[in-house]
């Protein structure tokens, strides 16, 4: 008896691993936590029973920085993944680093047609080399919204969000001489505040095309309307009209709009979500595209999230199911579950029409995220709004987010805090420059 | 002339310090060599190649003012929660060694917190400084604003040098509490038969004759404080605001493994290393001589 059972726990044993030595594995860094961590692992979960010839194994890292840090290192002892989510600024550090299986060749090679097209270019071109073939693929994308109070407007007799800055201002004046102690919440955020802000006023972030020409390119943005647009800022939080919500003090700027304490709040779409989830019916509330200043002709936003990149030194099979995951990630039936269980929106044309199409836009919760798409895809995009392509750019958003705090605590005045930021944000520039001397963007 | 007892066979000496040797070489020299190489050349993340620079990496941390202020921060953030951790250990342990009520259970329960990782009690601190809902937010009773570490950054220096303060305590009461009781009774005694009361025999017998305890504790707590404040700092206020509570070691940190820049990460982590052992090196040099031993 015993031993038939250990002769059958064996042919079991030889069964399954004969079955798992079959299944070609390969490994997918993310840099995502709590509920969008669970649902990156819901997507390799799909693809796994999708097929059975790959496995895929997905690990979260922590965040984004932390993921690409865990890569680097691994990379350095030859034990990294074949695929790692990078985050959108990190594309001139990923292309230059030189051990990266461009997404564009690894579909080719694998002969599988994409239609690249059909990629927002609000989207693609932050990815895509000189020639526009993308380097990664794009994954969890969103852009940034301003997030608006409906109730709240309706007592100050207005139904629609302002278009503008000033309208805006005008709006946070009447929200506050009706009592209301927080017209609009406010924590710096260089992706709002500097990034997406210069992209849809057309605004130079940098020179030489925002680094997309050249690796000499130098920050501007002290000298830009993003200038005139921190002095408002902070002339608004002296006011009274912006009140500093951080998640130290107690409520991020989104928790405390969701909790009805404050009546705007700027953020990604992708909060779009986790916002539906907090207010459930409390209030009626709404997004719009970010305003903007009056006399300017407004462009499209670009893309805030991650990419996924295929990292060097990986075999043919492992690269071979790294394009059949991205394949069933370009999938509309992807697209669909992405953008039901996160707030982000999908990448491609054929993706949102499919959502359109089956009218996922038209009714709550969804009911405004196509908003997104607009803003994305408002003009088609100019040379100052493909995106940003400066190295270290994560250092530069360092240096902008600190600057800014001094201007909060009263340290320095916006302008004071912008030059000291471009100065110092230059020089690394000077250094990643140095650093790859002589090698060009691809 | 003092006869020392040696042994001939060097060899079995070697082989008994082998394994400790080989664990120092692993986890120190070799990374220090590595960043000494680093700091000397422009080292691209991926490993794609690098270039040697010379001074260079030295003479862009030297002429940053952020890492001299970096430098300032950890000099007063090691002095005050060294000060700080010391006298609050020393106290408590004079109080221990008293033999008041309930010593038996605070010799021990006193040493718990050194269990504690850094990033557990900076999380712990984190509620407790918490300017809305934490203990700390009596303070605003008083007075609006009155505390606030996500926007002041005296504030928070504050809050980054009483966890860093109570994290060490332990540590200290327990050398504390040893040297105390090492103190032999018939001299604590003797003075009391003099007249000398609970002040006069702590000031005038225990702390002098603890002298090499506080001595050694010093070095301890200073080095402690400038290599092993990096968790309290990330959690609590991650170097913020506006670089307040950036210390050498964060500044490591940030620039190296956020910002990718391995070279200057590497110099900054050498003149870290160059600025502790000075700073042992006249520890030993002027406040051990002060120190008598036995």
């Amino acid at each position: 008896m015993q031993k038939k059972l250990i002769a059958s726990t064996l042919a079991l044993l030889a069964l399954t691993t004969s079955a798992m030595a079959e299944k070609v594995k390969f490994e997918y860094w993310y840099g995502l936590t709590g509920q969008l961590g669970e649902q990156v692992q819901a997507t390799c979960d799909r693809f796994n029973a999708s097929q059975d010839k790959y496995e895929i194994s997905c690990v979260s890292q922590g965040d984004y920085a932390t993921a690409l840090q865990n890569t680097i290192a691994a990379f350095r002892a030859k034990k990294h993944p074949t695929i790692v989510q990078g985050v959108e600024v990190s594309t001139p550090d990923l292309m230059l680093s030189g051990q990266v299986y461009p997404a564009y060749k690894l579909m080719e090679d694998n002969g599988f047609e994409i239609d690249w097209d059909s990629y927002f270019p609000g989207i693609a071109n932050y990815y895509a080399d000189s020639d526009g073939r993308l380097w990664s693929m794009p994954f969890n994308s969103s852009t940034a919204m301003m997030y608006w109070n409906v109730d709240a407007y309706k007592s100050i007799g207005r139904d629609e969000a302002p278009k503008t800055w000033e309208e805006y201002e005008q709006v946070l004046r009447e929200l506050k001489e009706a009592g209301n102690a927080c017209p609009s919440g406010y924590a710096p955020s260089s992706w709002v505040d500097l990034e997406q802000f210069s992209m849809v006023h057309g605004e130079p972030i940098a020179t030489k095309n925002n680094g997309y020409d050249g690796l000499d390119a130098e920050v501007v943005f002290n000298k830009t309307l993003h200038a005139k647009h921190m002095k408002d800022i902070k002339r608004w939080i002296d006011e009274g009209l912006l009140v500093i919500k951080t998640r130290e003090t107690g409520l991020s700027t989104r928790d405390a709009f969701a909790a009805g304490e404050c009546a705007h709040f700027f953020g990604s779409i992708a909060s779009h979500q986790a916002v539906t989830e907090q207010v459930d019916e409390g209030f009626a509330w709404d997004v719009a595209m970010l305003p903007v200043y009056e006399g300017t002709e407004r462009k499209n936003s670009v893309v805030g999230g991650a990419s996924l990149w295929t990292l060097s030194g990986k075999t043919e099979d492992q690269y071979r199911g790294a394009a059949e995951y991205f394949k069933f990630l370009a999938k509309p039936e992807s697209a669909e579950f992405w953008s039901t269980v996160t707030g982000y929106i999908p990448v491609t044309d054929e993706g949102f029409d499919y959502l359109v199409e089956k009218g996922f836009y038209s009714e709550r919760p969804y009911k405004g995220r196509d908003k997104a798409i607009e803003s994305l895809t408002y003009t088609p995009v100019t040379p100052l709004t493909r995106g940003i392509r400066l190295g270290n750019f994560v250092q530069i958003r360092a240096e902008w987010t600190s600057q800014m705090q001094a201007v909060l605590s009263g340290q320095k005045t916006p302008q004071e805090a912008l030059d000291d930021a471009v100065d110092r944000s230059n020089k690394t520039l000077r250094k990643f420059e140095r650093t790859y001397n002589g090698k060009t963007l691809p | 002339m003092q006869k020392r007892a040696y042994f001939k066979a060097n060899w079995l000496a070697y082989l008994f310090i082998a394994p400790q040797l080989l664990i120092i070489f692993v986890f120190f020299y070799w990374p220090a060599s590595q960043a000494m190489y680093w700091a000397f050349t422009l080292e691209q993340p991926f490993g794609g190649g690098n270039q040697w620079v010379g001074l260079d990496n030295f003479r862009a941390v030297f002429s940053d003012e952020t890492y001299w202020a970096s430098i300032w921060r950890s000099i007063v953030f090691a002095a005050l929660s060294t000060g700080l951790a010391m006298s609050m250990a020393l106290v408590l342990a004079l109080f221990a060694d008293r033999q008041l009520r309930g010593y038996r259970f605070f010799r021990v329960g006193m040493i718990w917190p050194y269990a504690i990782a850094a990033p557990a009690a900076a999380l712990a601190f984190r509620f407790l400084f918490n300017p809305q809902s934490g203990v700390f937010a009596y303070l605003n009773t008083l007075s609006p604003g009155l505390w606030n570490p996500a926007l002041s950054g005296v504030d928070a220096m504050t809050a980054i040098i009483i966890t860093q303060a109570w994290k060490q305590v332990s540590y200290s009461f327990i050398f504390f509490l040893a040297g105390l009781q090492s103190i032999p009774r018939s001299l604590i005694e003797a003075g009391s038969m003099d007249g000398a009361r609970v002040m006069r025999r702590m000031l005038d017998l225990q702390l002098p004759l603890l002298a090499p305890t506080i001595f050694f504790l010093l070095v301890i707590n200073m080095t402690d404080s400038f290599t092993d404040s990096f968790g309290i700092v990330d959690i609590l206020t991650e170097g913020g605001p506006a670089r307040a509570t950036e210390l050498m070691v964060y500044k490591i940190y940030v620039d190296g493994f956020q910002g990718l820049d391995y070279s200057g990460a590497a110099a900054q982590s050498l003149v870290l290393m160059a600025l502790v052992i000075l700073m042992t090196f006249f520890q030993f040099r002027f406040i051990e001589r002060r120190v008598h031993y036995t």
